[in-house]
């Protein structure tokens, strides 16, 4: 690929890409929800919520925490979750990412699948809550499962974002 | 990595601002978040237009994929077949043994309930579908267990009609868009399907554990009167489940409890059928209920109806009203009981 561009279209298909990528990118992870699965226990992670934070880890300048708003919401109404759930704990991912990042001025690979894991393991405990709210008296131990694939499966997402944002960014 | 500089907003007083009121509006959205959270646990059918119109967008792309998604499991059972060809042969064939003895117990049985019946001259039920369907997805993402079925209210379903399946309950539905709904699975923590076991006719509720398997709680204090293998029908009670749907199979006895497996698998069965409420009236509220009616529905002769009387004035004096025969004057006010 040429480093200059050719033409205002391909300067415009460019910077369409730089913008939107990310987005588009979790937007997809979330309709991985209406995949045609019925399971009988919870396994698969919440793709939607796992591309999310590592888009942000990767990038904590591209979103601010209101995004995760919006997203939650869609991510709700897909998924069919109680309305509020995703954006409320999403949300408050976001914000407690930023408070990690001002606290913590550096931080590698091993640091972000730590704080993953954390954000994961409150996500699913907090979705299992509200569920236990909402009627659903389900044992603990039934989560376990998925919480323990979804932190083995951020390695992947993060190999899989960091091909998106380095295809994202090339010239 | 190094937070890289752009987050820093520096002197820039403008910049400071923006994100001060970004995180404003993150935190005012969470707790509108919890605000909708709350309206969802207090009022489970609050926003059902919006989440109706979702299911509706998104259910034709589940719909798509579901034959693919049952070639892939099939091939798990192809091979794990496979491999336990001859004790699987064994085991079936003494099980097709036994089910051979069974059936003709069963068809004599069926032969002389028929008879029966007939003689009482009572028509065989038949209880009556809205709709058939197919399960095109599921929540397998969150701890509930809820199943997305492809027809909606658009096909006469509505909240809380039961859905069953050849095999045995599926569960019930739980919202509805109009070309698509969901359904609350006999297996999620939240059903509770009233149930009766065949053997002993002991009542128990059925209570889901989110992880496949049902726990059954009796509604009497003592030992546990079930056996591993008991098979459970639904009892009718409750009004929203027709009796003697089978349900599940209990499958082990853990401390007390006993565990039992729905033998109907929403992730294999083609087509669900979706049935109205066994009473309609215990979906709705107490004031949309149905009145009692008028007369005892017993069998024998028709109570002998009246012709609606015209009424009269009680106080006729014809010297005084010179009335036509047959007038109909207004019923007066009741006369306050002394």
């Amino acid at each position: 690929m040429s480093r200059i561009a050719a033409s205002e279209a391909e300067v415009a298909l460019h910077d369409f890409r730089r913008r939107f990528v990310p987005l588009l990118s979790t937007v997809a992870a979330i309709l991985l929800a209406l995949l045609p699965i019925v399971a009988a226990a919870p396994l698969l992670p919440d793709f939607g919520f796992l591309a999310l934070i590592t888009w942000r880890l990767l990038r904590p300048e591209i979103w601010t925490p209101r995004m995760a708003l919006g997203l939650g919401l869609a991510a709700d109404l897909v998924a069919g979750h109680p309305l509020g759930q995703s954006m409320l704990l999403w949300t408050a991912a976001f914000l407690v990412f930023d408070l990690i990042d001002s606290r913590l001025g550096f931080r590698d690979y091993w640091m972000d699948w730590l704080i993953a894991a954390g954000a994961l393991i409150l996500h699913t405990v907090g979705a299992w809550y509200i569920a236990l709210l909402m009627g659903s008296d389900v044992r603990f131990a039934v989560i376990l499962p998925q919480m323990a694939l979804s932190i083995l499966t951020y390695p992947a997402a993060a190999r899989l974002v960091l091909a998106l944002d380095r295809w994202r960014l090339a010239r | 990595m190094p937070p890289p500089p752009s987050r820093r907003t520096g002197f820039s007083r403008k910049a400071r601002y923006g994100m001060l009121l970004g995180y404003a509006v993150a935190i005012g959205g969470m707790l509108v978040a919890l605000l909708l959270l709350t309206i969802a646990i207090v009022d489970p059918q609050g926003f059902a237009a919006l989440r109706g119109g979702a299911l509706d967008a998104t259910a034709p792309a589940s719909a798509g994929g579901r034959s693919v998604s049952g070639f892939f499991s099939g091939i798990g059972d192809g091979v794990s077949n496979y491999f336990r060809a001859g004790s699987q042969n064994a085991r079936l064939r003494r099980e097709l043994d036994e089910t051979r003895r069974e059936l003709m117990a069963t068809r004599t049985a069926q032969a002389e309930n028929a008879r029966l019946r007939a003689l009482l001259g009572l028509a065989r039920e038949t209880p009556d579908e809205i709709a058939i369907t197919r399960i095109v997805g599921s929540s397998f993402l969150s701890a509930r267990r809820l199943a997305t079925l492809s027809a909606g209210s658009e096909a006469g379903i509505r909240v809380g009609q039961p859905v069953r399946s050849p095999d045995g309950l599926i569960g019930r539905v739980l919202e509805t868009g109009r070309w698509a709904s969901r359904v609350l699975l006999v297996g999620d923590g939240a059903s509770s399907v009233p149930v009766r076991s065949l053997r002993g006719n002991v009542p128990a509720l059925a209570v889901g554990r989110g992880d496949g398997t049902i726990e059954l709680r009796t509604l009497e204090v003592g030992a546990n009167p079930f056996r591993a293998g008991d098979v459970l029908v639904t009892s009718g009670v409750g009004g929203i489940f027709p009796p003697d749907v089978p349900v599940a199979r209990v499958v082990r006895i853990e401390n007390q409890t006993a565990i039992a497996r729905p033998l109907a698998d929403p992730a294999r069965v083609d087509h669900v059928v979706v049935q109205p409420a066994y009473q309609p009236a215990a979906t709705g509220g107490l004031d949309s209920a149905a009145p009692p009616l008028a007369a005892p529905p017993v069998s024998g002769p028709p109570a002998p109806t009246t012709p609606p009387q015209l009424q009269r004035d009680p106080d006729y004096q014809p010297a005084l009203q010179d009335a036509q025969p047959g007038m109909v004057v207004r019923p007066r006010a009741p006369e306050p009981a002394r």
